[in-house]
């Protein structure tokens, strides 16, 4: 039990900041541009060679992706090997902009925070590179498909390895674009492409956000890189500046991450394959927002206003999240919405301060090893199941696959947060600092905890219910779609094995890493370190609660999914549930808030297009026609009305000339 | 002319430059040329006949050859006359009677508003070139007696072949091209070949036209005049020896009466004495 | 009576031919008040090189007199042939400028 409260205080540190990176350049230190440059220059190959290497394609797309794992591994063990205080290292890679005095080198940040996530991203997406050999055998396309996950990993590589602002925004609109591109991979359907356009716009509505950010940051800081912004002397800043900077990346990582205002495009992004649902949308690319936050947490700690901005957001979208994931039926929006939750807890953890970020990158690497885990558990049971998600016609699954039944269950018990699985230590972790006052606020300790708990146990139900209506229960199946029988199998081995791997992890990386504070210690050049209070409620106590509600939310849907019969026609249900059905409105909101408008002002701009411009322009050719209808009057063609005209004048004239004279 | 031109200026009194004002004699001349050009020129604008209007303009123009000689410039009103109403307004009248002699020019207006603005344009142009005129100040009048010294011609050759020759020599070249301008504008290109005398001889004859000149008036007739037919060998007037305009008009006279009136005269009776013998009776003719 | 009366009666011809020119319509006419416009300015010239006691004005009059013969020459020449196309020696009919 001590390891719950002890990180404070087995760790002798005083109060340090981020560490000044320091520039590394031979060794292996010289090879880390591989790490971005095997997946990528393997997506060049698998897209330009085209339909000649689709038999070789998709080997070529693992091995990229595995030996950018390796040379992440090698990389680790050498940071590793380092002092602790020596563990932020710099590869410069070449001057990238020179223009008047805005100044950005491009290099590398190898650091424990990118580390681990270059591991992550390597590890879980080699991993589901082999998965996707056997799920996309049947599609004509599976070597593009492999050419945009090996774009996919370069980009999110370039992403959590730069070292300034701007090149973190190239990985990112990199993630980008590759999640675009895989979402509407079978864009041939139309609402897949619309999908895939929705979370290009969600994500686009972040980056502006971020474009502010660093817009802010060089008038404020005169440059990008993290070493002027981060270490620089923040005190100098206004607060408003800062919270303003706080606020602009937290749009972005609202964007990135799904969450609230910029939630509505996750579930809809489902319409990809399942591995790229399992990758990008569960372990790595949504987990971007949360890593922005973190490196810039010295930007936050000197802008608390900003900070609490985060946790509301972060504790939003954790309801929101749980709420909605417990009406879905989809088994893949289901796993969408917990994401979505999940995410929830990390950015509630970072906005909590010193005292959260590492806990939210720890909960970060377990939930991307759990959640992708189910997912490609989801995409065995689609397999098996003739790609039916409809929950409601599965039931009794576990029988009849075995692997998946087990590799699925321990990434729920890992979700659920019952100890030892990974996800007790985590998420644990967070409810616990969650419940810490920071500045004195009491009532938010209060607030936030009761949310996190609360939370947990709705966690607890809605994955409980995905879990029994899928595997447990009785049959529920309907025919196949040419209306022969179904005969749910096991996947094959190339799909099984990446999903036990991930299950292993599920079940004991979190004790691995948490024992000992080994994670927080291994964060702390990053992250820093600050003292703290305890939380107002006695963790043990805490502890206790979790599991209480944890496991009361399981019975619930035990009792009512996996005991009683489930209708296979979603039944009425609660205005709550008819609104978590259609994620709480969230594209009705969207529609009138955002859509209707731009389209009105779409539609009266073309308006005043044809009537203003296009009118005027007309117009003045009209006038200009009637003014010349009006002078041909005058051109009668008979003589004698022009030398009327002329005398008349010449009359008028000299009139004129007298009257003026005189 | 010299004569004349030397004569004039003396016998005009130089009055003018001592006094301001013209003679007496001059006076009454203006008195009475005025009215009947301002009549004329009224006759111009409201003539029917397009040649009462020619005539109406000589008329104007043979009264300022009248006051050009009086008021000392002899060659100029010499040469509005022999110039001016000898050879421009012949023109006009040849002109008018190639156009159509016969044809009346309505006075009804067509354009809508022309006669007011036309009315209006006049009558203001009056009123203002007389208000202006009347009242300007003018230097003294000096009077052409000492420009005439030498005869008015020879001041006037002095004056444009000295002061004004070049002028002159390009007044004349306008002439020139005016004339050239002239027969270009009334030249017509022939679209046919041009049928030669024998063809039309021929065309006449397969047209069956009288080929031969037609028959002088009065010929076999006992008078000669233009208006008397000529007589057939069978004693019957033939219709085509009177020219056509006497026919048309009905100015055409009977042979046979005039026959015999002869007949009469020379049986020593008058000549319109009603008839004794029993060819015509009660006919008129004429 | 003094010169003016020349003059006034040289601008009342001048009125009088400028109103022919506006209201009548035969073509020969119209020239006709043309040239008695020409005629009152003569009149004036040569009133007014009395006046001054110069042959000036009547030099000019008479130049005046041999571009007015110019003048018709042409004139006439351009009725005639417009007579021979259109058979109408009115200025009303010839009216192809009108729009």
């Amino acid at each position: 039990m001590h390891t719950l409260t002890s990180w404070a205080t087995s760790v002798p540190f005083a109060e340090i900041g981020p560490v000044v990176a320091e520039p590394v350049k031979h060794g292996i230190y010289a090879v880390a541009p591989l790490l971005v440059g095997l997946p990528l220059a393997s997506a060049a190959i698998l897209l330009l060679a085209g339909r000649r290497s689709d038999r070789w394609g998709h080997w070529l797309g693992v091995l990229a992706s595995a030996g950018a794992f390796v040379i992440g591994l090698i990389t680790f063990l050498h940071l590793l090997g380092r002092d602790s205080s020596s563990r932020v290292l710099d590869v410069r890679l070449g001057s990238w902009i020179d223009a008047g005095s805005f100044h950005v080198d491009a290099g590398m940040r190898l650091d424990p925070l990118s580390m681990t996530f270059v591991l992550l991203v390597t590890f879980v997406g080699t991993l589901i590179h082999v998965y996707s050999v056997a799920y996309m055998e049947h599609d004509r396309d599976r070597r593009r498909f492999f050419a945009y996950l090996n774009l996919f990993v370069a980009a999110m590589l370039i992403l959590v390895l730069a070292d300034s602002y701007l090149l973190l925004f190239v990985g990112w609109e990199g993630v980008g674009l590759a999640s675009y591109l895989l979402i509407g991979f079978w864009n041939q359907r139309t609402p897949y492409a619309v999908a895939a356009k929705k979370a290009f716009v969600a994500n686009r509505v972040g980056d502006i956000g971020l474009i502010v950010a660093l817009g802010l940051m060089f008038s404020t800081f005169g440059g990008v890189d993290f070493d002027t912004v981060l270490n620089g002397d923040l005190s100098g800043a206004s607060q408003a500046t800062l919270t303003g900077i706080g606020l602009m990346l937290l749009l972005a990582a609202c964007g990135k991450s799904a969450q609230f205002p910029l939630q509505s495009w996750l579930g809809d992004a489902m319409a990809g394959p399942t591995p790229v649902s399992a990758l990008i949308h569960a372990a790595t690319m949504v987990t971007a927002g949360v890593y922005l936050i973190v490196r810039s947490s010295a930007l936050f700690d000197a802008a608390p206003t900003a900070q609490l901005v985060v946790v509301i957001v972060g504790a939003i979208t954790l309801l929101f999240g749980a709420i909605v994931g417990c009406a879905k039926d989809d088994l893949k929006k289901a796993l969408a919405a917990s994401t979505m939750s999940q995410i929830g807890y990390m950015i509630l953890a970072a906005g909590l301060g010193p005292v959260g970020y590492a806990f939210a990158i720890f909960h970060l690497v377990t939930h991307g090893f759990f959640k992708a885990g189910m997912f490609l558990g989801a995409g065995s049971v689609m397999h098996g199941m003739d790609d039916q998600v409809d929950m409601r016609r599965f039931g009794g699954l576990a029988r009849y696959m075995k692997i998946t039944y087990v590799t699925f269950g321990l990434g729920w018990l890992a979700i659920l947060g019952i100890p030892p699985f990974s996800g007790y230590w985590s998420k644990d972790k967070i409810i616990e600092a969650a419940f810490i006052p920071t500045d004195g606020h009491t009532w938010r300790a209060w607030v936030f905890g009761m949310v996190a708990l609360l939370g947990a146990g709705i966690t607890a139900f809605y994955m409980s219910r995905l879990f029994f209506m899928t595997f447990e229960g009785e049959r529920r199946w309907s025919t196949k779609a040419d209306g022969s029988e179904q005969h749910p199998h096991e996947s094959p081995a190339l799909m099984t094995w990446p999903m036990i791997i991930l299950a292993v992890g599920s079940a004991g990386l979190g004790m691995v890493l948490g024992i000992g504070n080994r994670f927080v210690d291994w964060l702390s050049p990053v992250t820093g370190h600050a003292e703290h209070g305890e939380p107002v409620i006695q963790p043990v106590l805490l502890v206790i609660l979790t599991l209480v509600l944890v496991i009361a939310g399981a019975v619930l849907a035990w009792r009512r999914y996996a005991i009683s019969t489930v209708p296979v026609v979603p039944p009425l249900g609660t205005a709550l549930t008819r609104a978590a059905r259609v994620d709480l409105y969230q594209d009705v909101v969207n529609d009138a808030l955002l859509v209707e408008p731009g389209q009105h002002l779409t539609r009266s701009l073309v308006y005043t297009d044809k009537a203003v411009v296009d009118g005027a322009a007309v117009g003045v050719g009209q006038t200009a026609v009637g003014l010349g209808g009006l002078l041909r009057k005058t051109q009668t063609g008979y003589v004698r009305s022009y030398a009327a005209t002329m005398l008349v004048s010449l009359v008028v004239l000299v009139v004129v000339v007298l009257v003026i004279q005189s | 002319m010299s004569a004349l031109a030397a004569a004039l200026p003396a016998a005009l009194p130089a009055t003018l430059a001592s006094t301001g004002q013209t003679s007496g004699g001059e006076e009454a001349l203006f008195w009475i040329l005025a009215p009947i050009m301002v009549i004329a020129a009224l006759g111009l604008l409201f003539a029917r006949k397009s040649v009462h209007a020619a005539l109406c303009l000589v008329v104007v123009m043979i009264s300022l050859a009248f006051i050009y000689v009086a008021q000392g410039a002899v060659f100029l009103g010499v040469v509005q006359v022999v110039v001016y109403t000898g050879a421009i307004m012949m023109l006009f009248l040849f002109v008018l009677m190639l156009v159509g002699v016969d044809s009346a020019d309505s006075l009804v207006e067509t354009i809508r508003g022309q006669r007011w603005i036309g009315w209006l344009a006049g009558l203001g142009l009056v009123a203002v070139l007389v208000g202006v005129i009347g009242t300007a100040v003018y230097p003294n009048p000096v009077g052409v007696e000492e420009a005439n010294e030498a005869s008015n011609p020879v001041g006037i050759a002095h004056a444009i072949f000295a002061d004004h020759v070049f002028a002159m020599e390009v007044v004349g070249s306008l002439l020139v091209t005016a004339a050239l301008g002239a027969l270009v504008l009334t030249h017509r290109r022939r679209l046919t070949t041009k049928r030669d005398q024998k063809e039309l001889a021929d065309l006449r004859v397969a047209g069956g036209h009288h080929l031969a000149p037609l028959p002088a008036p009065g010929v076999y007739a006992r008078h000669n005049a233009m208006d008397v037919p000529a007589l057939d060998p069978f004693g019957n007037p033939i219709e085509s020896s009177v020219p056509r305009v006497l026919r048309v008009r009905g100015q055409e006279a009977d042979a046979s009466e005039y026959a015999a009136r002869i007949d009469r005269v020379l049986a020593g009776r008058s000549a319109t004495e009603p008839p004794v013998g029993p060819d015509v009776e009660g006919e008129d003719d004429k | 009576m003094s010169l003016t009366h020349y003059l006034v009666l040289s601008g009342i011809l001048f009125s009088i031919g400028a109103a022919t020119v506006l209201l009548r319509r035969n073509a020969i006419i119209v020239f006709m008040g043309v040239e008695l416009m020409l005629n009152a300015s003569n009149l004036l010239l040569v009133t007014f090189s009395r006046l001054h006691g110069t042959l000036d004005g009547q030099v000019m009059a008479f130049f005046v007199m041999v571009v007015a013969a110019a003048e018709v020459v042409v004139g006439l020449a351009i009725i005639v042939s417009i007579f021979r196309t259109r058979r109408s020696a009115s200025v009303d009919d010839i009216n192809l400028l009108k729009s």
